[in-house]
């Protein structure tokens, strides 16, 4: 750790913004502050600062998404299993999944990360940490056997059109990771529905078991086949095909108990996401005229993307609703609205993912709203006092 | 019982260091300084120079603008000293006393039986007006003004600060006169906030002609701005004034005596004074006098604040008291790196966050040091500054506006009502370790200058 130390003070000249290596300074100095938290004293201000920073906040973050992305490997492995007839044990599926997902996580970290570098130093800013969540989901919303390229190609979407473009980290309006997703969604739709897309296909000299079909609950849902849908029990657990790290409910809310538990992600968007959720599923329920319709409405909080969406992703707090009280009504629309175009739109089965999406765009409005009741207030008060000066 | 206000928002940091109630009798120290930098909205014109003698209670320097505002010495000696800065500008004018302390004699008066004029000219010429703050702004008052309320916190909730209670004992009489004086000044009301988490001192207690509202609740509740905006927050063209007690005392000194007698308790406190103590002091002392036997050496430097850990001023161990501050922290400077300090579980180390392992140790507390623990970054964490503020405005967005220079939107979001140090703890929570205090004074300034 000294030697390391000595190392960076004696190679760090070379990286000044107008030396010989300048053009990697961003870079340098994120490695820098990554091994070690700079020395900077306060100067003016508070003489004291919290111990809290961004890496430590992202951090938590990626711990929280580890339980997911751990059983989404493992799934990934039995899933395969089970569409060639086999028994596997625990660690022969882990290390398949392993095999399949790792090159995604390491080609969405590569791309975004050189783009996040490459943008840092081009504005002479430092690098900011936000990609390093971002990397991690953008990896979890995929199917497994999307193309490495077109991972490449989304990741590099998201990043430039979905954050740079609007000044970089805390300054986007949509989440990364989602648009990410929604990119493929909309420009390659074979590779990211159907059935072939979620469970790793048999290899060769491998045969298909014959009730095998590799859909998700939700495509299920949607066709109709509501026999077909998987038990309560196994959507909640995750055992059923799916995005890499949203099946299983369990693992997704361990990492929100951590969320809450750290204060990292808002609890209020959580549940009014849930609620939100539920009352829309009641209402479909009170009103059913087809059979998705009339399914438990908790059933939807177990499907497809809810709990990683609500947990994960419409909490982000740069792109969700930033007021306290805009939060409660930006989650209730959230779930709400996801409900909606899953079940009434068959055309759009992952309904969380585009409802995010659109109160992302709403949710700057929200909070307007919100700010605007207060500017109102302190008016009221104001003209209440006039008449006296 | 009376209503008691409770704030919820807030934060209690737990810093080590805080002083014992012994109160020390030290030798004079060896300077005193007056600094115009202590003051917002002041352009000072020297009225000594080095070598001049003066008498506690004359004229050091007043303001280019309002030449009425004097600032007066402390004590009586001879000027040193006129520091310096950057451009020429004043930042301290230093005298040194003489054995034999001679006053100013400005009368001694009945404040009930003088009109407004009178005591406006009495605190004028003896050096006491600029111990009255305007809000918005956080200014020296405008003699010409007359504020709608005169607010007064007899508490600090500041990390580490002085125990007000234990500081004004046995100055009743003189907090009464200084109460009367300040009634002439608003044809509104004399507000006092008055801490409710302890019995109310017999000082306080005896206190009449004034409003009393009783607060309890985590630091900023003892921020007299913080009170104002409970009891009747300031609208735009509004003009409340504030005063720090042990001010009110002075003026009470002032009618009661006939002099400007700036003695008053100073505490140091914080993990580098070896032994935290109250000190019978004057202001502007200097401040090694009050710190002997702090733990200053080569292998931990620490950092001399006059004022609390929050808005102080960083000085040196020569320099002296601010005008305003009665306490002196000492704490640890943190200018080390840390080896992925933001990886590791962080039992020993605190954070208003949860993001630590020391949320687990609740009651314990920490010797802080000045290292920033991370780097500036934009806003990404929401709902930060909203736990610290106990106020109806939207802090980030108040900040935003002042980025922008939106004046018309500051105003909307309410920068009358907040001073740097209502906001202090906003930047002491910050993930993105944005300089809060300095955009709120850029914004306050802005503000200034447009209005003028």
């Amino acid at each position: 750790m000294r030697a390391l130390r000595n190392f960076i003070d004696k190679v760090k000249p070379n990286f000044a913004p107008d030396a010989k290596f300048g053009a990697f300074h961003s870079t340098f100095e994120a490695f820098e502050s990554m091994f070690f938290v700079p020395d900077k004293v306060t100067s003016k201000g508070c003489h004291i600062r919290d111990s809290i920073d961004l890496k430590r906040t992202m951090f938590t973050m990626i711990v929280a998404l580890t339980p997911a992305m751990l059983f989404g490997i493992w799934n990934v492995g039995y899933q395969h299993s089970l569409a060639v007839g086999e028994t596997w044990s625990l660690m022969q599926a882990f290390g398949f999944g392993l095999l399949k997902v790792l090159p995604i996580i390491v080609v969405s970290y590569a791309v975004g990360l050189s783009i996040e570098f490459a943008f840092a130093q081009k504005r002479k800013h430092q690098v900011n940490e936000g990609f390093l969540v971002s990397g991690l989901i953008i990896p979890l919303l995929m199917p497994v056997n999307i193309p490495l390229w077109m991972v490449a190609l989304a990741t590099a979407f998201a990043v430039l059109i979905g954050k740079e473009a609007f000044g970089g980290t805390g300054m986007n309006i949509f989440n990364p990771a989602l648009l990410a997703r929604a990119f493929l969604f909309f420009a390659y739709p074979s590779h990211m529905s159907g059935e072939a897309a979620w469970v790793v296909p048999a290899g060769e000299g491998q045969t298909m078991a014959d009730a095998f079909t590799g859909a998700t609950p939700l495509a299920h849902a949607a066709a109709g086949a509501m026999d077909k849908v998987a038990s309560a029990y196994d959507m909640f657990m995750g055992y059923v095909p799916g995005s890499i790290g949203e099946t299983s409910t369990l693992a997704i809310l361990i990492g929100a108990v951590l969320l809450i538990a750290t204060g990292v992600a808002s609890w209020k968007i959580m549940l009014s996401t849930v609620v939100g959720g539920l009352a829309a599923g009641y209402l479909f329920n009170l009103t059913a005229t087809n059979a998705y319709m009339a399914i438990p409405a908790w059933h939807h909080l177990l499907m497809g993307g809810f709990a990683f969406g609500a947990v994960f992703m419409a909490t982000d707090p740069v792109t969700s609703a930033q007021t306290e009280c805009g939060k409660w009504i930006y989650g209730f629309l959230v779930g709400f609205m996801a409900l909606l175009i899953r079940v009434l739109n068959p055309a759009y089965p992952e309904g969380m993912m585009l409802s995010i999406l659109l109160m992302n765009a709403f949710a700057p409005l929200i909070d307007h709203i919100v700010v605007g009741a207060s500017i109102r207030r302190r008016a009221k008060r104001q003209t209440a006092v006039a008449p006296k000066n | 019982m009376p209503k008691i206000i409770k704030i919820r928002k807030g934060l209690n940091i737990p810093i080590i260091g805080d002083a014992e109630k012994i109160l020390v009798r030290p030798k004079p120290s060896a300077s005193y300084a007056v600094k115009p930098i202590d003051f917002w909205g002041i352009t000072p014109r020297l009225c000594v120079e080095p070598g001049d003698t003066v008498k506690a209670g004359s004229p050091l320097f007043a303001d280019k603008q309002r030449p009425q505002i004097v600032f007066t010495s402390p004590v009586s000696g001879t000027v040193a000293d006129v520091v310096r800065g950057e451009r020429r500008a004043i930042q301290e004018v230093v005298v040194t006393p003489d054995a034999e302390q001679i006053h100013e004699q400005f009368g001694i008066d009945e404040p009930a039986k003088l009109s407004r004029e009178q005591v406006v000219d009495k605190m004028l010429r003896s050096g006491l007006w600029p111990h009255l703050t305007q809000r918005p702004f956080g200014v020296v008052a405008d003699p010409e003004v007359q504020p709608r309320d005169i607010y007064i916190s007899c508490f600090d909730t500041a990390p580490l600060a002085v125990d007000m209670d234990f500081a004004l004992q046995g100055d009743g009489k003189s907090f009464q006169v200084g109460i009367e004086a300040l009634r002439k000044l608003t044809t509104g009301e004399v507000h006092l906030g008055i801490c409710a988490d302890y019995p109310e001192t017999r000082l306080l207690s005896g206190i009449k002609n004034v409003q009393k509202h009783y607060f309890s609740g985590p630091h900023p509740a003892g921020n007299v701005g913080v009170q104002i905006a409970q009891i009747s927050p300031i609208n735009k063209g509004e003009v409340v004034w504030t005063m720090r007690p042990q001010s009110v005392i002075m003026l009470g000194r002032l009618f009661l005596t006939g002099i400007y007698d700036a003695s008053m308790v100073v505490a140091t406190a914080g993990s580098g004074v070896s032994k935290p103590r109250y000190f019978q002091t004057t202001q502007g002392a200097r401040l090694d006098g009050l710190l002997e036997g702090a733990t200053t050496n080569a292998d931990r430097p620490m950092r001399i604040i006059s004022g609390n850990v929050l808005t102080g001023r960083k000085c040196e161990a020569t320099g002296h008291l601010g005008f305003a501050d009665n306490l002196i922290s000492v704490i640890p400077e943190g200018k080390y790196h840390e080896f992925f300090g933001w990886l590791t579980p962080g039992f020993g180390k605190y954070s208003a966050s949860r993001n630590f392992l020391s949320s687990l140790r609740i009651g314990k507390r920490y010797d802080l040091d000045t290292n920033y623990h991370g780097e500036e970054r934009a806003y990404v964490v929401t709902g930060q500054y909203e736990k610290v503020m106990p106020f109806d405005i939207y802090p980030v967005y108040l900040i935003k506006a002042i980025m922008a220079g939106d004046i018309e939107r500051m105003e909307q979001l309410g920068i009358y009502e907040v001073i740097e140090e209502d906001m202090a703890l906003c930047e002491y929570v910050c993930t993105s370790k944005i300089e809060v205090q300095e955009v709120l004074r850029r914004g306050i300034n802005t503000m200034m200058t447009e209005l003028a």
